[in-house]
């Protein structure tokens, strides 16, 4: 049974639009549930929170700089899920922190707490396919959709068993690297996504290495949309403030609806 | 017969695994392939003990300390690894890191580094066989082990800068890990101890075992038997599990020595972090806790899972020490043997030195995993004013 992400994301699909999901770092700022609001708002149909981490292997400098203040001003997983909880964003919400958070809250009792809180789907970008089942375990009773990542390096019997065990959706690298803006999108965005929609009904949404409406477009072209990361963090650390950022991921909107 | 091999998932136990971004999944399948093909090929085995013979200069020496061991009440031998070229144990891994790399058609080395140690042996290995090296070392770690940076500079290494974090060797993992997601097809990552994801707690304990089966041997010709106790300094624990290795089908008790300000096993809990599931120095929310020690080389919030596992099962025990008993310990070794240590091994000291009543009239050989040169400079900071005032001539 399709949970609310994949229904969300299949709604836009189905509606011949492309998918957008912006990231905003948890904790980071008073106002940043505000900014959940403002890019839901703005057109975003799921919306990733990044619950900060001490040591993100998986992100660039710009989250890595936003983990830092969040964590500095006093945010917890457990502040930042209490924060959520009542948000009422419109659209499902997506975790995305890396293991040891969970681990170390226990894996039921973290599964059990993002349901509380609202949230629909998860997001651990350093478990691989191997590492997932008792992760997955806990969140599939729970009823959390866990979205896996596909890499560009993997063979396409390895991105045809992450595609069947993913939910929600499937989460294509675009490059070989951490997340970040870069000048130009790497031709790996559409590769990866021309593999992926070959193996997989899900929706198909690449991401890191997406920082401009211009690369979205490009990115969405061969899947279903894109997630786009550092962009909207850059916006928050910079001070841009909910009504900023949510203009920003308009600009991603409009140019995604008008392609 | 040693320690055994982990599972075909990479577990020693409950520890161990294999967790990393989907991206590198593909390419530490390939490692521990190729490792296994190599391992058992009498073809790069010859290489690789010629080299660590030639080049090296294996087998170190064991040394029967003979003024300490009156002044301690105990037997002490001190495996040799100081002697080593590059002044460490840290080559035996990183020539056999760099020869399997260059099998696999790798043209580039990452490597991050703590001390300095690992980093010049990988700048050291890369210059040897024509490769690319790039190391990361933690901004603190630069300025307080200036020397090593200026070695791995002169060996022809690109060394970077970590400055997020604590700035230290648990950051400069980070960075190189991060690098190692971005150039992975054709750069390897030499890591520098017995952690990470699987195979590297394995293939580098495997690459270190030759330590412990000269210690082993060395040992039972000055004693007759195995020692009764083996110890050794514990930071990610490559030069431990090195040379517990040798024994531990011996009847003899295994120590390994955390500093107190990044005692993983000590103080930690089960955690998952840079690739593996092991104890781990953190906050009740799962955040990684910064390590805080005198010794570049053993300042980690972590250590490897097979540490966890022997410490889990009791088959080793672990003990801390602090900054100033390892002052201690480095002086110590220094004015009676003659043998200046690196600050890392003289956390065993210091252990040995503290518990030297319970240790009395046993043998212990501990593991001498690196020489004191690079830290001279910052023990003469330390020192200042306590040995050299006074001794000024009139």
């Amino acid at each position: 049974m399709a949970g609310a992400v994949e229904i969300a994301l299949r709604g836009r699909c189905d509606a011949g639009g492309k998918a957008l999901v912006p990231y905003v770092t948890g904790g980071l700022g008073d106002d940043w549930t505000d900014t959940v609001r403002a890019v839901a708002d703005a057109g975003a149909d799921a919306v990733e929170i990044g619950i900060p981490f001490s040591d993100p292997v998986m992100d660039g400098p710009t989250i890595q700089a936003a983990n830092d203040r969040a964590l500095a001003s006093g945010a917890t997983p457990m502040s930042i899920l209490d924060q959520v909880d009542g948000l009422d964003a419109g659209v499902p919400l997506v975790v995305m922190t890396y293991y040891n958070i969970a681990f170390r809250a226990g894996l039921e009792r973290f599964a059990a707490a993002l349901v509380d809180a609202g949230v629909s789907g998860c997001i651990l970008p350093d478990l691989p396919l191997e590492e997932t089942g008792p992760w997955v375990a806990a969140a599939d009773e729970a009823g959390i959709e866990t979205i896996l990542l596909a890499a560009p390096t993997a063979s396409d019997e390895r991105l045809s068993r992450v595609c069947a065990r993913s939910r929600g959706f499937v989460y294509g690298v675009g490059l070989l690297g951490v997340t970040g803006v870069r000048a130009e999108l790497a031709t790996g965005a559409s590769v990866i996504a021309t593999r992926l929609k070959q193996l997989t009904d899900l929706p198909v949404l690449v991401g890191v290495g997406v920082g401009t409406p211009g690369q979205a477009v490009e990115a969405s072209a061969a899947g279903d949309g894109v997630v786009v990361g550092s962009a909207v963090v850059q916006g928050m650390l910079d001070g841009a403030g909910p009504t900023g950022v949510g203009d920003l991921v308009a600009q991603f909107r409009a140019a995604m609806d008008a392609a | 017969m040693g320690l055994r091999d982990p599972t075909p998932e990479g577990r020693f136990g409950d520890f161990g695994g294999r967790y990393i971004p989907e991206t590198l999944v593909p390419a530490c399948e390939e490692l521990e392939e190729a490792f296994r093909e190599a391992w058992a090929d009498q073809g790069f085995r010859q290489r690789l003990d010629g080299l660590l013979a030639d080049y090296a200069g294996r087998p170190s020496p064991m040394t029967e300390c003979e003024n300490l061991s009156t002044e301690l009440g105990c037997r002490l031998l001190l495996k040799r690894e100081d002697l080593n070229h590059t002044g460490s144990h840290k080559i035996n891994n990183v020539l056999g890191q760099a020869l399997l790399a260059q099998r696999m058609g790798k043209t580039r080395l990452v490597a991050e580094t703590g001390a300095g140690q690992h980093g010049v042996a990988t700048a050291t290995a890369a210059a040897l066989l024509g490769m690319e090296c790039c190391v990361y070392m933690g901004e603190v770690d630069i300025v307080r082990q200036e020397l090593n940076v200026f070695r791995m500079k002169l060996l022809g290494a690109e060394v970077k800068t970590a400055m997020s974090g604590s700035r230290t060797l648990k950051d400069a993992i980070n960075e190189a890990m991060r690098d190692w997601v971005a150039t992975v097809e054709g750069s390897h990552y030499c890591l520098g101890s017995v952690m990470g994801p699987h195979p590297y707690p394995w293939m580098v304990r495997r690459f270190h075992e030759i330590l412990g089966s000269e210690a082993r041997e060395q040992s039972e010709a000055i004693l007759g038997v195995a020692p009764d106790v083996v110890t050794a300094c514990v930071g990610g624990g490559s030069n431990a599990i090195g040379i517990f290795s040798g024994f531990v089908d011996a009847d003899t008790e295994l120590v390994g020595v955390e500093p107190a300000g990044g005692a993983a096993v000590g103080r930690g809990i089960p955690g998952v972090v840079h690739g593996s599931q092991s104890y781990l120095m953190q906050d009740e929310f799962g955040q990684v806790l910064e390590a805080e020690s005198i010794s570049a080389g053993l300042d980690y919030p972590g250590v490897g899972p097979e540490h966890s596992h022997l410490a889990a099962t009791g088959r080793a025990r672990y003990e801390s020490v602090t900054d100033a008993e390892v002052v201690e310990a480095f002086q110590l070794l220094s004015r009676t043997e003659g043998i200046i240590p690196a600050l890392e091994p003289a956390h065993a000291l210091a252990w040995v030195s503290r518990d030297r009543a319970s240790l009395e009239g046993r043998s212990v050989v501990l593991n001498l995993s690196g020489r004191g040169d690079k830290d001279v400079a910052q023990m003469m900071d330390i020192l200042n004013g306590e040995i050299l005032d006074g001794e000024e001539c009139s």
